[in-house]
């Protein structure tokens, strides 16, 4: 093998199987995931411990980038607070190497050290970094000015507000090949049309002339990989560059920079959240948690074989195709779940969306309407969760304002149970309202901040009237248990809490007034992959106990697996499938849901072992 | 943008006559006479009726608007009720000061209030911020009639630096005239440059950690460039808006300033004719004022379309 930068080689590693530690909680799941594993394996269950095929020998060349001992420190107050402590890392010529860690793991500040852009008070406190053989862990802002964008290309993680607003983005390519004096005058503009057409801009010498606005979010960073590539550097640092797109964005993307970085031979540090993408883009995987490394290794094995507790649990919550499978099966043998608290018993669908069109005048549109949503029907049944999927653009979230009256359907109707949302007055309004509730995308920005858990989680009882003060108290502290949050989280405040508490405590207070359906608008999309898990875990249970339905809205359609027993996917507010959970996993009957599946980062690699 | 500035200056239009309504209105309804005023406390009923009628007062409200709007649409401002000469003439002698002045100290202010701005952004907790800070807190505290009177005594009387009062106009000797007006304009422009500072280095703090300025770092660009393509252009928005709202309070700080350094501006015009109650004065100056802040406000805009590519597609 020719991984230096290999951990445990496989005769370290230890006997019997491994699977037991991947116990998610939800029956059914490790037993699959070992299934998979051993297929993959090719061995039966029980004995992974087999040979796992080597990836493809790939020859690299020699090391490039070398991270030693790598210290960095933020200064709060008096105190230097480490954020990465004692990270190696090697990228050789031609290497493809991902960094993978949750939120606060220490992946990005790493990447920033590399190439002296540490944010604020941050410092490098030790260890070396060697470029190319040269030292520039204390090198003088000259000499980093002459190797940022010309020896090392940067591509930012998102595309709406790295590039600048006033200038044209054909000047924002130019200005790197006039800082290197790689070109200049009208060469220079003519190289930054070839290289925003070579990073896949259609029309480029038109669109140069183009400001970012213009640009599509997918568009603008292809505008900043032609800028990070336009010296054609040695090294490319990805810093989570595709996570503010849309799944099939996001392929198109990667596969461009695969295709570029490939036919130069540039060494490429990707940074991301997530271990499937970086199973299928990078050669070799170095895993960090709180600051460390915790597991390094080809892409492959380590997805196949995590040794570090850490990684295995970050393999088991990524909700990459083959390790999700299992769970949705299990769960969704159990649906329909009747008779519980909140289910009615009588068989009428907790929610029904009959033909519902959905337009805005839009002004200065010489041609007049926008539709957001264009003639979708759905039911969802009492007790069972329907994930509505789609890109940016496609209506969903205009199908989930209008399911909680926050907005009315142009034409069409939706009923919660036998009543007409928006059509209901009095008693009956409140009563609709009342079994419908919301759980909004960002738990940093949908929680009034000045309020105590307590209050909000509270809130929704005082609106509908529900008992006195003492028992109000009682049914707030019965929620947090529900939602596990500790009794004592009800006199914080959100600041105070983590971004997955927040999000059990909007699920407590959507759960407060007892709804017989949770509208979930990208609920779990703002979260680590081990906190999502966690949370799609907690509204599994609840449904299993309360009945209560969820509509469930996401762009992620690794998530649906998990989660959902129907799924309708929508696109340019139009339904194009409809099905169960299996059904369209399993068979897609749409080319659109085809790209959809295949778009999910993992699903290549899995594809391929498994196949 | 053809479009965005052609709806922006229809808005302006109506703007100024709503203005010229209030104006007329307004000057109505303020305590004493005119006639009064001018036929003096011993005149007969008759005497007074007839000055009235003179002044056009006797008639309706919506005839003497009509009137004012004709006179003023062909640049007749009337007559001053105290010295009877035409107010046109009154104010073609006065205007220039105070635009000169005006303009003087709106480049003192956006020189040195951007500057000490950008300064103190890119400065930020060294001992430069601190000192730009709290300059920029003393000017905004300290009443500006307080450090003209100061510098008058200071720069004027014992150093002899600058002449007390006087004015010459920069068309005829502009050295001399920038002699003249430099003590004035600093008066002037300072307390507008403490706004200026302040406005400049938030704008610059939150422009200086955005991420493109990261990522104009990484392209490996020189500090210089990503402070002022990247940093200061971006901020610029903003510094706009302030500066041009602090333009139109030039005016009103123009009347004491003038008042001290004894120039022959607007302001001085202004001030005498609120304490004799000379309407034709008074709504000549009013509207004007109206007129300049419109106009501004315009200017502003087309600004922000010429520095925001994003404002162009609006509209």
């Amino acid at each position: 093998m020719s991984h230096v930068a290999g951990g445990a080689g496989p005769d370290d590693r230890p006997g019997g199987p491994v699977g037991h530690a991947l116990g998610r909680g939800v029956e059914g799941a490790g037993e699959a995931f070992r299934a998979l594993r051993a297929r993959i394996a090719g061995s039966s269950p029980g004995t992974t411990d087999g040979d796992v095929e080597p990836a493809p020998e790939k020859v690299f060349g020699p090391p490039l980038l070398e991270v030693r001992g790598l210290t960095v420190t933020y200064r709060t107050g008096a105190d230097e607070v480490p954020a990465v402590q004692d990270v190696d890392l090697l990228v050789r010529e031609g290497e493809r190497v991902a960094v993978v860690g949750e939120s606060g793991s220490g992946k990005s500040t790493t990447a920033a050290a590399l190439i002296g852009l540490l944010p604020g008070s941050g410092r490098v406190a030790a260890g070396t970094i060697s470029f190319a053989g040269e030292d520039v862990t204390h090198a003088s802002p000259a000499r980093l000015q002459q190797l940022r964008g010309r020896e090392v290309g940067l591509v930012p993680q998102d595309p709406m507000s790295n590039l600048n607003p006033v200038m044209r983005v054909g000047a924002q390519v130019e200005e790197v090949l006039r800082a290197h004096g790689l070109a200049s005058g009208r060469r220079a503009r003519e190289r930054a049309v070839e290289l925003l057409g070579h990073a896949g801009i259609p029309d480029a010498a038109r669109r140069a002339r183009a400001y970012p606005h213009e640009f599509s979010g997918g568009m603008r960073q292809r505008v900043l990989i032609a800028i990070a590539l336009a010296c054609e550097p040695r090294l490319l640092v990805a810093d989570e560059p595709t996570s503010a797109l849309d799944v099939t964005v996001q392929r198109q993307i990667l596969d461009h920079l695969e295709h570029l970085t490939e036919s130069t031979g540039t060494s490429m540090l990707l940074v991301t959240h997530d271990l499937g993408l970086a199973a299928d883009r990078a050669d070799t995987v170095v895993v960090m948690s709180k600051g460390r490394v915790v597991e390094r290794g080809p892409a492959a094995q380590l997805l196949t074989d995590p040794q570090h507790e850490y990684t295995r649990r970050l393999v088991a919550a990524a909700p990459s195709v083959g390790a999700a499978r299992a769970t949705v099966r299990a769960q969704a043998r159990e649906a329909p779940v009747a008779g519980r608290r909140h289910d009615r018993g009588d068989g009428v669908p907790v929610l029904r969306v009959e033909d519902v069109t959905k337009t805005y005048r839009v002004r200065g549109r010489g041609n007049g309407d926008l539709t957001a949503v264009d003639g979708v029907s759905l039911v969802v049944p009492a007790g069972t969760t329907t994930a509505v999927v789609g890109e940016s653009g496609s209506g969903k979230t205009t199908l989930a304002r209008m399911v909680l009256g926050l907005e009315e359907p142009t034409s069409g109707r939706l009923l919660v149970g036998d009543d007409v949302v928006g059509e209901a007055r009095g008693a009956r309004r409140r009563a609709v309202r009342r079994a419908m509730q919301p759980v909004f995308q960002d738990p940093y920005a949908s929680l009034d901040p000045t309020m105590s858990v307590e209050r909000l989680v509270d809130e929704p009882l005082r609106v509908f009237d529900e008992g006195d003060r003492a028992s109000r108290r009682r049914r707030v502290g019965e929620l947090l248990d529900q939602v596990s949050l500790p009794r004592d989280a009800a006199q914080r405040r959100p600041a105070e809490l983590s971004g997955g508490q927040r999000q059990r405590v909007a699920i407590a207070r959507a759960l407060a007034v007892e709804p017989r359906l949770v509208v979930l608008d990208e609920a779990v999309s703002a979260l680590d992959v081990l906190v999502q898990d966690q949370v799609l875990e907690l509204l599994h249970e609840l449904q299993r106990e309360l009945g209560v339905a969820y509509l469930f809205i996401t762009h992620d359609l690794a998530v649906v697996r998990q989660v959902a027993h129907a799924v309708a996917v929508m696109r340019r507010g139009r339904l194009v499938e409809h099905g169960t959970t299996d059904a369209i996993m399993g068979d897609p009957q749409e080319d659109y849901t085809r790209e959809l599946l295949a778009a999910i980062p993992g699903a290549e690699f899995y594809a391929a072992r498994a196949g | 943008m053809g479009r965005y500035l052609f709806h922006r200056t229809w808005q302006s239009l109506v703007t100024l006559v709503l203005a010229s309504v209030v104006v007329f209105l307004g000057v109505r309804a303020l305590p004493g006479d005119p006639a009064l005023a001018l036929a003096g406390e011993e005149a007969t009923p008759e005497q007074l009726a007839a000055v009235r009628a003179d002044l056009g007062l006797d008639q309706s409200l919506p005839v003497q608007y009509g009137r004012y709007v004709g006179n003023l649409l062909r640049g007749d401002l009337g007559e001053s009720v105290r010295t009877g000469q035409p107010v046109a003439d009154l104010v073609a002698t006065t205007l220039p000061v105070t635009a000169w002045l005006s303009l003087y100290a709106m480049v003192v202010a956006v020189v040195l209030g951007v500057g000490a701005g950008v300064v103190a952004a890119v400065r930020r907790g060294r001992w430069q911020e601190w000192a730009v800070s709290s300059t920029s807190v003393l000017l905004l505290s300290v009443p500006s009639f307080w450090i003209g009177i100061l510098a008058v005594l200071v720069l004027a009387v014992w150093l002899g630096l600058f002449p007390a009062s006087g004015y010459v106009s920069p068309l005829e000797d502009p050295l001399r005239a920038l002699w003249h007006l430099t003590m004035p304009a600093f008066v002037l422009g300072t307390a507008i440059s403490a706004v200026v500072m302040r406005q400049t280095r938030a704008s610059m703090l939150e422009t200086l950690s955005a991420d493109y300025v990261r990522t104009a770092r990484a392209k490996g660009l020189s500090p210089r460039r990503v402070l002022g393509r990247y940093a200061l252009r971006n901020s610029l928005v903003v510094v706009v808006t302030v500066i041009g709202l602090q333009l139109g309070g030039l005016i009103s700080g123009a009347v004491v300033t003038e008042r001290i350094f004894g120039l022959p501006g607007l302001g001085r015009l202004t001030l005498d004719a609120v304490f004799t109650r000379d309407y034709a004065v008074i709504q000549a100056v009013v509207v004007l004022v109206t007129a300049f802040y419109v106009v501004i406000n315009l200017a502003v805009d087309a600004l922000y379309s010429l520095l925001d590519p994003r404002v162009r597609v609006e509209a």
